[in-house]
């Protein structure tokens, strides 16, 4: 059954506080989930205090503040710190968000970082993806063409072809909306989630991928596909703005058109 | 919440796409959505029906209610609305059932129980529609 309380193994402590240097002016909080395999502990809340005189304007600038100046222990993980890479997902005031797009200044209060929820965590901010990206890679997103490819070039698309993947390709794989979808808490070894899902759709829409009527039906299962109820959580989260809700009904839509 | 250990990394050797793949694709599922949603439909104008039906039949008899019945329409749609509101039923509960109940042998039972209750309850109305509807002599 679903479990409505964390282990006891999981119970999250109160930590260590961190106290801004004397004379800071912008002081802001940031309560920080963590937790190390290595030393048994129950996973804990530590409090940094951090002058925003000296630090960028994003979430992500306090945490590489906090990782170079204040507590080298802190792990996370980052590499564009532009939204591009995927790498920065967390859970921040409460919403599944990229730590290198949200201003410090649209949270009020102390700024609350957890790692990307229900998934199992690897160290402080860093989840396990493990499960997520094998899912990708059993949608097999590449294409998929009998027509061998023109021998002087590269497969074209139309203007209007290539229209059809956008809101599709811009996904950047952060996990944002897997990782928020209810659905995707209790079923997450057999749904899909959405994510995967967006992406499933990506080669669905695809007009140059010649597998469509394989993909609809490795999806046409109760659990791969059907778990998603438009909960809209996903949408909601995403921070690329991306509709992957919208993506997941276009591919039950066409399971039923190529029956009616 | 955020929770450690079950980790598919740390806890599994299994390759983690043939774990992913599962069992492949049952290639079913789009039939029990779709009939989830035209039945949500259809209750709509049924359901309706019937609470106007209710509210006209108000201060009625007994002999009333069966002379009702009698005519056609009211006996075809009332047949409708109970198999479609069990039917309906019987989609919402296995989709809750799926979502939450994670034991097979568990989840299994109850879906298979449901389902015969969904039916035995169907059936009693629809009999009980029947006999008021075609055998009880109305007057
Ligand atoms: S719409 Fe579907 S995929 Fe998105 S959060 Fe809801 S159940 Fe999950
Ligand atoms: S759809 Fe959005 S939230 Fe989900 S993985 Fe792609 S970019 Fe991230
Ligand atoms: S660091 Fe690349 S998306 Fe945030």
């Amino acid at each position: 059954m679903v479990a409505f309380s964390l282990p006891a193994n999981s119970r999250i402590k109160q930590g260590k506080t961190y106290p801004a240097p004397a004379g800071a002016k912008r002081v802001r909080t940031f309560r920080i989930y963590r937790w190390n395999p290595d030393d048994g502990a129950n996973p804990r809340m530590d409090t940094y205090e951090i002058d925003l005189d000296t630090c960028g304007p994003m979430v992500l600038d306090a945490l590489i503040k906090i990782k170079n100046d204040v507590d080298s222990t802190l792990t996370f993980r980052r590499s564009c710190r532009e939204g591009i890479c995927g790498s920065c997902s967390m859970n921040i005031d409460g919403g599944n968000t990229l730590a290198c797009l949200k201003p410090i200044e649209d949270i009020t209060g102390a700024v609350r970082i957890t790692p990307l929820p229900h998934m199992a965590v690897v160290k402080d901010l860093v989840p396990d993806l493990t499960q997520a990206f094998a899912q990708y890679r059993a949608i097999e997103p590449w294409l998929k063409a009998d027509t061998p490819p023109p021998p002087d070039g590269e497969r074209l698309q139309s203007r209007k072809e290539r229209a059809q993947i956008d809101g599709l390709w811009e996904c950047i794989l952060c996990f944002c909306c897997t990782a928020g979808c209810p659905s995707y808490w209790w079923n997450g070894e057999r749904y899909l989630g959405p994510a995967v899902l967006l992406q499933a759709y990506r080669w669905i829409a695809e007009s140059r991928d010649e597998a469509t009527g394989e993909r609809l039906d490795a999806l046409n299962d109760p659990f791969k596909l059907y778990r998603c109820h438009t909960i809209m959580n996903c949408t909601d989260t995403c921070p690329k703005g991306l509709n992957p809700a919208k993506a997941i009904g276009a591919i039950k839509q066409l399971i039923i058109d190529r029956q009616v | 919440m955020t929770k450690q250990s079950n980790s598919p990394q740390f806890d599994i050797l299994r390759s983690q796409l043939k774990r992913v793949r599962g069992l492949g694709s049952s290639h079913s599922g789009s039939q029990a959505w779709w009939a989830e949603r035209l039945t949500s439909i259809a209750l709509v104008p049924l359901t309706l029906w019937f609470i106007a039906s209710v509210i006209g039949l108000e201060g009625a008899t007994r002999a009333d209610m069966v002379a009702w019945l009698h005519a056609p329409v009211p006996l075809v749609l009332i047949l409708c609305l109970i198999v479609t509101t069990f039917w309906h039923m019987e989609l919402g509960l296995r989709v809750v059932i799926d979502d939450y109940v994670h034991n097979n042998a568990i989840r299994i039972a109850m879906l298979l129980f449901q389902r015969g209750l969904c039916i035995i309850a169907g059936l009693f109305c629809v009999i009980a529609v029947l006999r008021l509807g075609l055998w009880e002599g109305g007057s």
